[in-house]
């Protein structure tokens, strides 16, 4: 496996198969009397958001706890960042702590990347700027394996703001890697002319796409998006883009509609429409922390020395060599 | 007793004498006393033994950043100046963006005063167009010219207000002055982080497309041509820039361009790990764009490599990319990377590369004493390197406070030994001499 | 790439097929019958035993024993001692296993260290009454203390040998061989805990 998730290019699709396998099991230990197991027992995993995301920092803590991890919550506001500390820094400190490994959010593109640098410990990247958000893509993979036997050959639509969405950066390469055909809909204006390179097709039209869909997968849209003027209102943005009661009925009988949260009910998705039983957006948020524990597990689960050992050289030494370059560089 | 230097038998390469040769040069004191096959050495003189290496006019940047005043920890006028003597520099024209900025003759003077205290290289401050690079009101640009500057630009920032770029092409007419611009329509490029394109789609980045700056370039031209005033468009990114100037120049526009050897020899794909060594204005842009620049050069239609040498501190680049300011340090390394990147593999002969990099940026500012050519009675500006010696950037740190090299931990070939400033050694066997 | 080389056999088909019925009886007439018994095996092979096994028992005592399979890989000591996170197999108890006795089935015991850690994950899901142990071959070498309550074979080896066990439901033939194990990437003479090894012995 690989030592830090930063994208889902990263992963081949045995990798993928793998992690969504373990994270089978990992459901299953969700349903047992006592959901916990001592997988992790003295690793301790940070949680790094310098970003707000009670949902996405939430199921990361469970998926760690529940492996039996330290789970340290870092956040930005009131800590040490808040005072002007460098990403550097901050990684430095959490190193010297002797963190196995660090999930960061982050408003950058890219700053997951820059954190490699500076930490031994595995860095798992839980959204970063409009780059990549590879848990979620993951967790949506185990979601939608739950209602279609086979990737290969289905057929998923990602509608909204493509070109600031993370989310669809992500689930776009990881459906393509799985032999899914993806479709990426909204206004030009929010869909990136590159898009095509990353193996989707575009269209502008959501009602023509909707009939041949297996995946119906809406993306949240910022208003602040209309302040920028990518559209000229959100009341056309969702009487154009929007996923109405009566648009959902143009979906084939066995299609789903998802969606990665928090959503704005009655801009891209209508409030009945999130309701119904295709709608398995609950399953998504549940599914989650199986996928994050399996991913915790095979990522922090996979080492080169025993543990203790390692924690042991963290708190006991000095910053390595190459570490000390960095901070004097 | 003068000081004597004989430098034997090394390929003098000088385009401004249209010479390409072994032969052998003698400096002394100050000037080249001497060039001629078979020259014996003076008794008490130093001897250089050239085979192998080449001798060349000292470089000329056209575009570097030394900071001082107002930005001392990431370069001062010395520390930069130490960083051309080592890249084979002998003359560089300072950009006016520093705190204050150079809108007026007492910055210009301080700049001076600070070059030639550091003594290491022939330093040539670039005035602003507009009081603090805003934009609007054009700064005293007759009375720096009258001074002596030849070069003025708002580099960092681009005049955004065709009229005032009309006004700067008019008015520098009367001190036959250059108006450079770093064309960027900076409409197209809000909250921009690198070339627009598939990477910046793949990497979540903001992009900067091509046609910002090829927009600009063409309004320029179209200005130097309505006026007749000399334009210079530094830092060439995009292949269209490049077509405008050619065209242009075949319509008799008087323009001129310069290249870095960064956008000559790096693409955007680089990127991919979000090194923000690599993020630079105008952003590092695609092998469209890349092969675009380099047959501009060959041709001609690119007149100067210019280094666009941007130091910045540690803690300044060391952060999220979208947190880091613009730019690569450039001094130590341009040649070496003109050498590797462009004369090795055959697209550019070794003299046009010595031309682009000394003797035309020399006659673009007017330096009567740089640029070559190398003739007995001429000031001893030269450099000596050995274009074969392979080293890897950043193996012995850097003269320039700025670590900040794109080409960090890159194998290059072409290793400055000696540069000489007016007879004296300011870099002797690859080290400075202070 | 790894390569198991066989030196010889310690079990045939037809032994086999004698040892799961006389460990059925054991189990049968240690327990006074099949009434609150419970069979959990050891995944992979352990659980494969625990079915037969359990027909067994339906064979001759005509009573169903509910059988489990548990994977105990989240609870082995030696995870993040190798390069790879260890494999995770499937885990179904479909049942309560409080106040039942419930026999652990395991196709080698080597080491103890998989029936420490089916120990403490059984648990895990409820308080069974007693855990018993069934294992096909015990090969000796113990690390902790721990023994079978029924064993088919004890066969002494040499703790650098192998020892695979072969079942018709996963590898086409009933068998256990034995032999050793040449160039696999894992060190294997210290605990017998490289992760795909048959011995799936935690270290």
């Amino acid at each position: 496996m690989i030592k830090h998730l930063l994208s889902i290019n990263q992963l081949s699709r045995e990798d993928v198969n793998r992690i969504l396998d373990t994270a089978e099991s990992f459901r299953e230990v969700g349903t047992r009397v006592i959901k916990k197991v001592p997988a992790l027992r003295g690793r301790t995993v940070v949680n790094l958001f310098y970003e707000n995301s009670t949902r996405t920092r939430i199921s990361f803590e469970l998926a760690a706890k529940r492996l039996s991890a330290d789970v340290i919550n870092f956040s930005t506001s009131g800590s040490s960042v808040s005072k002007g500390e460098s990403l550097k820094d901050t990684a430095l400190t959490l190193q010297a702590m002797g963190a196995d490994a660090i999930v960061i959010r982050h408003s950058s593109s890219g700053a997951p990347y820059t954190l490699t640098k500076w930490v031994r410990a595995s860095v798992l990247n839980a959204g970063d700027g409009t780059h990549e958000h590879p848990t979620q893509a993951l967790l949506d993979l185990f979601t939608i394996r739950e209602h279609f036997e086979d990737f290969q050959g289905l057929r998923a639509a990602i509608v909204g703001d493509v070109r600031h969405s993370r989310v669809a950066r992500s689930l776009t390469l990881a459906l393509n890697k799985m032999g899914a055909s993806v479709m990426l809909v909204g206004p030009p204006t929010l869909i990136p002319p590159e898009a095509p390179a990353w193996g989707a097709e575009v269209s502008h039209d959501l009602d023509g796409a909707l009939p041949k869909l297996d995946v119906c997968y809406m993306l949240r849209v910022q208003r602040e998006r209309q302040r920028q003027q990518f559209f000229p209102s959100v009341r056309e943005y969702s009487r154009l883009f929007g996923l109405s009661q009566r648009r959902v009925e143009q979906l084939p009988e066995h299609a789903v509609v998802m969606h990665p949260g928090p959503m704005n009910r009655g801009v891209e998705i209508a409030s009945d429409v999130a309701d119904l039983p295709r709608a398995v957006i609950t399953d998504q948020v549940t599914n989650g922390i199986a996928v994050r524990m399996s991913l915790l597990y095979l990522i922090v689960g996979a080492g080169d020395g025993p543990p203790r050992a390692a924690a042991a050289e963290a708190n006991l030494q000095l910053p390595d060599p190459e570490l000390q370059e960095v901070a004097g560089a | 007793m003068p000081k004597r230097v004989l430098i034997r038998g090394a390929r003098l390469v000088d385009p401004g004498a249209e010479f390409d040769g072994v032969t052998d040069v003698l400096v002394e004191d100050e000037l080249v006393a001497a060039v001629g096959d078979g020259l014996a050495a003076p008794s008490g003189a130093e001897v250089i033994e050239g085979d192998g290496l080449v001798l060349a006019p000292g470089l000329v940047d056209l575009h570097a950043h030394f900071r001082e005043p107002g930005f001392e920890h990431k370069e001062t006028v010395e520390t930069g100046s130490r960083a051309a003597a080592a890249g084979g520099y002998t003359a560089v024209c300072a950009m006016p963006n520093t705190d204050p900025v150079a809108d007026n003759l007492s910055v210009i003077l301080e700049v001076r005063a600070l070059a030639d205290k550091a003594g290491l290289c022939d330093v040539f401050p670039a005035g602003a167009i507009t009081k603090g690079l805003a934009g609007e009101a054009l700064a005293e640009i007759g009375e720096m010219a009258e001074a002596g500057v030849k070069l003025f630009t708002d580099d960092g920032h681009s005049v955004q207000s065709s009229r005032v770029m009309r006004l700067a092409l008019e008015y520098g007419k009367a001190f036959d002055i250059i108006i450079c611009q770093h064309a960027q329509d900076e409409g197209l490029t809000e909250g921009w982080q690198m070339h627009e394109g598939h990477y910046s789609a793949m990497l979540g980045l903001v992009g900067y497309p091509a046609e910002a700056e090829e927009i600009t370039a063409a309004r320029e031209i179209a200005l130097a041509r309505l006026t007749g005033g000399r334009l210079h468009l530094t830092h060439l990114s995009a292949a269209g820039s490049v077509a405008a100037v050619r065209a242009g120049k075949a319509k008799g526009v008087r323009v001129t361009a310069d290249v870095t050897p960064h956008h000559l020899a790096l693409l955007d794909a680089d990127l991919v790990d979000y090194d923000t060594n690599l993020k630079m204005n105008p952003p590092l842009r695609t092998e469209e764009h890349r092969a675009a620049l380099r047959s501009g050069l060959a041709d001609g239609t690119i007149d100067v490599v210019a280094t666009d040498h941007a130091p910045h501190a540690p803690e300044e680049k060391e952060v999220e990319f979208d947190q880091s300011p613009t730019g690569t340090t450039g001094l130590e390394t341009a040649l070496a990377v003109v050498l590797t990147e462009l004369v090795e593999p055959g697209l550019l002969p070794l003299s046009d590369a010595v031309a682009r990099l000394s003797t035309v940026p020399a006659s673009i500012l007017g330096l009567e004493e740089h640029g070559g050519p190398v003739l007995a009675g001429r000031p001893a500006n030269l450099v000596v390197f050995d274009p074969a010696a392979a080293w890897t950037v950043g193996e012995r740190g850097y003269q320039s406070m700025g670590r900040n090299s794109a080409f960090h931990g890159r194998a290059l070939h072409g290793r400055v030994l000696h540069s000489l400033l007016r007879g004296t050694f300011t870099v002797r066997d690859g080290e400075p001499t202070r | 790439m790894s390569a198991f080389i066989e030196r010889g056999r310690l079990l045939e088909a037809p032994e086999i097929r004698r040892v799961v019925t006389r460990i059925a009886h054991e189990i049968l007439e240690r327990n006074k019958g099949a009434r609150g018994l419970a069979l959990i095996g050891i995944a992979a092979r352990g659980d494969d035993l625990a079915l037969r096994l359990a027909r067994e028992i339906e064979r001759i005592e005509g009573a169903t024993v509910p059988v489990g399979a548990l994977d105990i890989t989240f609870y082995r000591d030696d995870i993040g001692l190798h390069s790879e996170a260890p494999e995770v197999h499937e885990t179904r108890i479909g049942f309560d296993i409080t106040g039942l006795t419930v026999v652990l089935v395991d196709d080698v015991l080597f080491t103890g260290r998989t029936i420490r850690a089916a120990m403490d994950a059984l648990v895990d899901f409820g308080r069974p009454r007693a855990i018993q142990l069934a294992v096909l071959v015990d090969r000796g070498h113990r690390e902790l203390p721990i023994r079978a309550d029924y064993v088919g074979k004890n066969a002494p080896t040499r703790r650098d040998e192998e020892v695979r066990v072969l079942l018709a439901e996963v590898d086409g033939e009933d068998a256990v061989a034995v032999g050793e194990q040449i160039g696999d990437d894992e060190p294997s003479g210290d605990s017998g805990a490289g992760a795909g090894t048959r011995e799936r012995e935690p270290a």
